[in-house]
């Protein structure tokens, strides 16, 4: 499953769902805001998606995803809206009968959602002023 | 044929509108929708140069045609995660 939310990311919740009795593994990954970027000072983030072409895209991840590991189950929830310094802006389960490939499945979705789903971010800072990131991908940089 | 383009984030407020409205002869491809999107927004031309183009929530290469029932939209470069 996937979702684009305005709510607080319930990832306990999320967990749950991606748990099943076929598993021995479930890896939980979860993107937070950070506070310090380099120098630049964050004091919250706002989050936009074209969400046609989201959820069109985080469905091709899902298939994807399930196309090369044994996946059970995948659930995807990104936020959209405004977001203070910690909390959850995205969080990602998968669930694999053995936690190499969990590890794997789940490495893959969160890399390949940060470089293909049209979702950006606005960083403010402390002085009034905001900077949408539109930045090349870097794997892993950000 | 008449294209509205959606517009995000930067190329949005470079923009000063979500959408932009693009007059294109029949038969225009992709390349030649970038070409007139820079002569309407000409502060956005260098991010419009980094940005991909999608047509039915599919991005799509230059010389692909455009029909007047797509949608088409410019992707800058993605941020979220």
């Amino acid at each position: 499953m996937f979702r684009l939310t305005r709510d607080a990311i319930d990832y306990h919740a999320l967990t749950e769902i991606a748990r099943s009795p076929h598993c021995g593994a479930v890896v939980l990954f979860l993107g937070t805001v950070r506070d310090l970027t380099g120098e630049h000072v964050t004091v919250f983030l706002e989050y936009e998606a074209y969400t046609p072409m989201a959820e069109k895209k985080l469905e091709e991840i899902e298939a994807e995803t399930r196309r090369r590991w044994p996946v059970s189950e995948i659930a995807m929830v990104h936020r959209i809206g405004r977001l203070e310094v910690g909390e959850v802006s995205v969080a990602v389960a998968v669930s694999c009968p053995h936690r190499a490939e969990a590890f794997e499945a789940c490495r893959y979705v969160i890399d390949t959602l940060k470089e293909l789903v049209p979702i950006w971010k606005k960083e403010n800072a402390p002085d009034g002023t905001g900077k949408w990131i539109h930045q090349s991908a870097k794997p892993g940089a950000t | 044929m008449t294209i509205t383009v959606k517009l995000f984030a930067a190329m949005r407020d470079l923009a000063g509108s979500d959408t932009e409205t693009v007059e294109l002869a029949d038969g225009t491809t992709v390349a030649d929708l970038r070409r007139e999107l820079g002569k309407l927004l000409p502060l956005a031309r260098t991010l419009l140069s980094r940005s991909t183009i999608a047509v039915n929530h599919d991005s799509a290469d230059n010389d692909k045609p455009l029909q007047a029932t797509d949608e088409v939209a410019v992707i800058p470069p993605v941020s979220g995660g």
